[in-house]
């Protein structure tokens, strides 16, 4: 292992690695621990909405058909899309094409922002119709034939605090793809001589597309509880 | 010595620094400490952040303390009183005991054991430390501007809806404290698994890094919850956004729940670090093989994960159903196994052996008294009906102090005593540090045993006077003597081992003659920690005893 042996790829091997294979796998490693505790993470929120809809069923479905299924499924459609976006990017880096992989993180860009804009005009829904938790949480009654509107609240303080979170978690994705994309254009060893770092950003990216899509039947496509075998409040 | 082939590598010379710099002359500015990617640097620079820290959460204890000399609360009001213990609690536990063994020891020593150049993320590893100073720095303005009194478990629905003090600034100091810890745990996990030298397969790690492995799973699986847990107290104060809302029908004991899901397993971040530390010098001063590597290696792991399943024995008194109770009950008692297992072949390591009473040994071995009484205490409180009398009492008090202080704190002071020389190749004054060690023993036990009996009588944690009860004051005044003596322990240290930074007689390589990768290296190690390729070839802990005897029967008739 001689200096020169290294060639280019002492540019991009670290000091403390002793081969590109012991670097790659830690990146990959430390990758799947840290979605590891971001499932922690949603799992408590998770947890918290299972409590709280089993006590409260009925109020909870009243609460959800405030909700359009119909946007909220364009946006599942949307991300399921990115990530096959992603998917067929990290494929690209493999091959080291590099326009394809610009077009393809180009497009996952696109999906990114396409979610966060339907995600804006169901907030400002909400707002408008007094739906958002707090002082001034103040519904129409009309809407909610007679339940609770304490367990309405709780049901939007949830939706707001895990659809959020998980916002935040695709604003976060934006500027990773951004800035992965940004060293395919420029060339960056980096990534062109190796595809690990577009599969490291791709399984953040599959990541942020699987809490959606529990969060979607969950807040969106609630069953009747009323209806069925179901059971009421109790 | 044998543990490694040291063949000189050619082509390695870009890693090298000069031969004669080590890590502590390989710059000397300011930039180069605080923008450092060097693991030593970063654990000294953690060493000294938590000493800063464990001194305020001590000055705190110290006014909790003489408060209580006396049964009417003449000293300050109730409400300061709440702020000074929940900034000792706070400051001690999230800034000290979470990080002191882990990010100091743990971060110097892992990859010197494993025989790796750093750990797999430097640059996450310095971010690890400005998230900690962040932490440190929220929770300091919050306790200086004002104070906190919720206590350091900041129950809702009092933490969210009640108290005026500066919760939310606590709690975010808190928030990023977990993260630092998450990415604390992240690099020793990866870095466990992948950056080992060639031969150093999992059975030939030492106890140290599985104590250390099983920490950065605890790390990763329970710091998340508790971060989100804490992020939506904060949002309900500051957005009234509701989730544990007990007026809206939502559920302040939910809280209680994720709270104590992870800050149970918390105390075993606290401690099996610490047992690592046990577990070298329990070896290295008996001069034999540690009795049972595998059932301690296990051990860790079994603690680790039953760690996560009794977090319930806090809930006893809340409305968690009594059925739920006994399950936990159970599984506690189930968690004093792997524990027992520990200190029993700590105890068999030293049987026979040719122990040799050093520094280091002598807080070991503290350590294992304390941590003894400690864990054999857990069992009262892990029974169901007795602990309905003990809750918020002083032997909970106790308990969880001989615990922690005599555990974690034992083990960290062990740890500093025993890897001081290869840290900063300094020896600190070793009759001092024995008698020390001693002192710091005594001042413990009398301040913590006598909480055991007032608790055992009635004395209910977190109070400020007891005029209703002044039987109790002798018990507080042995206490409030004891942590003096505890209080001055505690100094000792850092002015001998300040003062061997600059009079110290300079260390060898390996002047405890131990057996283990970091002793190979020179002390202190060079940036690179080895400046030959490590290949292991031999079993971890290889002493030898009867050929040391041998050995010395030897020189001693060569001297005669």
């Amino acid at each position: 292992m001689s200096h020169a042996a290294h060639g280019d790829e002492f540019n991009v091997l670290k000091f403390q690695y002793e081969d590109m294979d012991q670097q790659n796998d830690s990146y990959i490693v430390g990758m799947w621990t840290f979605l590891v505790t971001e499932v922690m993470f949603f799992g408590m929120l998770f947890l918290t909405y299972s409590l709280y809809r089993a006590n409260y069923q009925n109020d909870w479905f009243t609460a959800h058909e405030q909700l359009d299924w119909k946007l909220g499924g364009i946006n599942t459609a949307n991300l399921l899309f990115s990530s096959f976006l992603m998917a067929t990017a990290v494929r690209q880096a493999q091959l080291k094409d590099r326009k394809g992989v610009l077009l393809r993180l180009a497009g996952v860009l696109a999906c990114a922002f396409g979610f966060l804009v339907i995600k804006y005009v169901e907030y400002s829904g909400k707002y408008e119709h007094h739906l958002f938790p707090g002082p001034g949480f103040a519904p129409d009654v009309t809407h909610f034939h007679g339940a609770n509107l304490d367990h309405v609240q709780l049901f939007f303080g949830l939706y707001f605090a895990m659809t959020g979170l998980h916002g935040v978690h695709v604003l976060v994705g934006i500027l990773v793809i951004g800035a992965l994309a940004m060293m395919w254009f420029k060339g960056k060893k980096i990534v062109t001589e190796d595809y690990v770092p577009t599969e490291l950003v791709g399984l953040y990216w599959h990541f942020v597309d699987i809490v959606w899509i529990f969060l979607y039947p969950l807040f969106y496509l609630m069953p009747n509880p009323s209806v069925g075998s179901g059971g009421g409040n109790h | 010595m044998s543990t490694t082939v040291k063949t000189e590598v050619g082509g390695m010379e870009h890693f090298h620094t000069k031969p004669e710099l080590n890590y502590l002359t390989n710059g000397h500015s300011i930039r180069s400490w605080l923008l450092t990617e060097d693991h030593k640097r970063i654990a000294m620079l953690y060493l000294i952040s938590v000493s800063f820290f464990f001194l305020i959460g001590g000055l705190a204890a110290a006014g909790v303390r003489y408060e209580l000399m006396s049964p009417a609360g003449n000293m300050m009001e109730s409400e300061t009183y709440n702020k000074l213990f929940t900034a000792h609690g706070a400051v001690m536990v999230f800034l000290f005991l979470l990080v002191a063994v882990p990010a100091v020891l743990g971060n110097f020593l892992i990859p010197l054991m494993i025989g790796a150049r750093d750990l797999a993320f430097p640059r996450l590893n310095l971010l690890s430390w400005y998230l900690y100073m962040a932490a440190g720095t929220c929770i300091m303005l919050a306790t200086l501007g004002g104070g906190v009194d919720t206590g350091w478990t900041f129950y809702t629905p009092y933490s969210s809806m009640y108290s005026n003090s500066n919760v939310s600034l606590t709690l975010l100091g808190v928030f990023l404290g977990g993260f630092s810890s998450i990415t604390t745990g992240m690099n020793f996990i990866v870095t466990i698994h992948k950056m080992r030298a060639p031969g150093m397969t999992w059975f030939r790690l030492p106890l140290f890094i599985w104590g250390h492995y099983a920490t950065g799973v605890i790390m990763l699986l329970g710091t998340p919850v508790v971060a989100i847990t804490l992020l939506c107290v904060i949002f309900e104060r500051t957005f009234q956004l509701p989730i544990y809302s007990p007026e809206l029908g939502g559920d302040p004991v939910l809280f209680q729940h994720m709270f104590w899901f992870y800050s149970h397993p918390a105390v075993y971040i606290m401690i099996l670090p610490a047992f690592g530390v046990i577990s070298e010098i329990m070896t290295a001063f008996s001069r034999k093989r540690v009795f049972g590597y595998h059932m301690i290696a296990f051990s860790s792991l079994a603690i680790a994960f039953l760690g996560f399943l009794v977090w319930g024995h806090h809930m006893f008194v809340s409305s968690q159903s009594m059925y739920q109770s006994v399950i936990f009950s159970l599984l506690t008692f189930l968690l004093a196994v792997p524990s027992a297992i520990k200190v029993w072949n700590w105890t068999a390591t030293m049987y026979k052996g040719n122990v040799v009473l050093a520094s280091p040994m002598i807080y070991g071995i503290g350590f294992q008294g304390l941590f003894l009484v400690g864990g054999l205490t857990g069992p009262f409180l892990a029974s169901y009906g007795n602990d309905i009398h003990l809750t918020a009492t002083y032997f909970v008090v106790a308990h969880f102090h001989y615990v922690m202080v005599g555990g974690s704190i034992m083990g960290f002071l062990a740890g500093i005593h025993f890897w001081w020389p290869k840290m900063t190749g300094r020896l600190y004054n070793e009759s001092v540090a024995k008698w020390n060690g001693l002192l710091v023993f005594v001042g413990f036990n009398l301040t913590f045993f006598p909480q055991f009996i007032v608790g055992w009588m009635g004395m209910p944690r977190r109070y400020h006077y007891y005029y209703f009860a002044p039987e109790f004051q002798p018990y507080h005044i042995m206490s409030t003597l004891g942590a003096s003596f505890l209080g001055i322990g505690f100094v000792i240290p850092v002015i001998y081992m300040v003062h061997s930074l600059f009079k110290g007689e300079r260390a060898t390589d390996n002047p405890w003659n131990a057996h283990g990768l970091e002793w190979n290296t020179s002390s202190p190690p060079p940036t690179e920690n080895f400046r030959y390729k490590v290949i292991v070839t031999d079993d971890v802990y290889d002493y030898d005893p009867v050929a040391e005897h041998e050995n010395d029967m030897q020189l001693a008739g060569g001297k005669a």
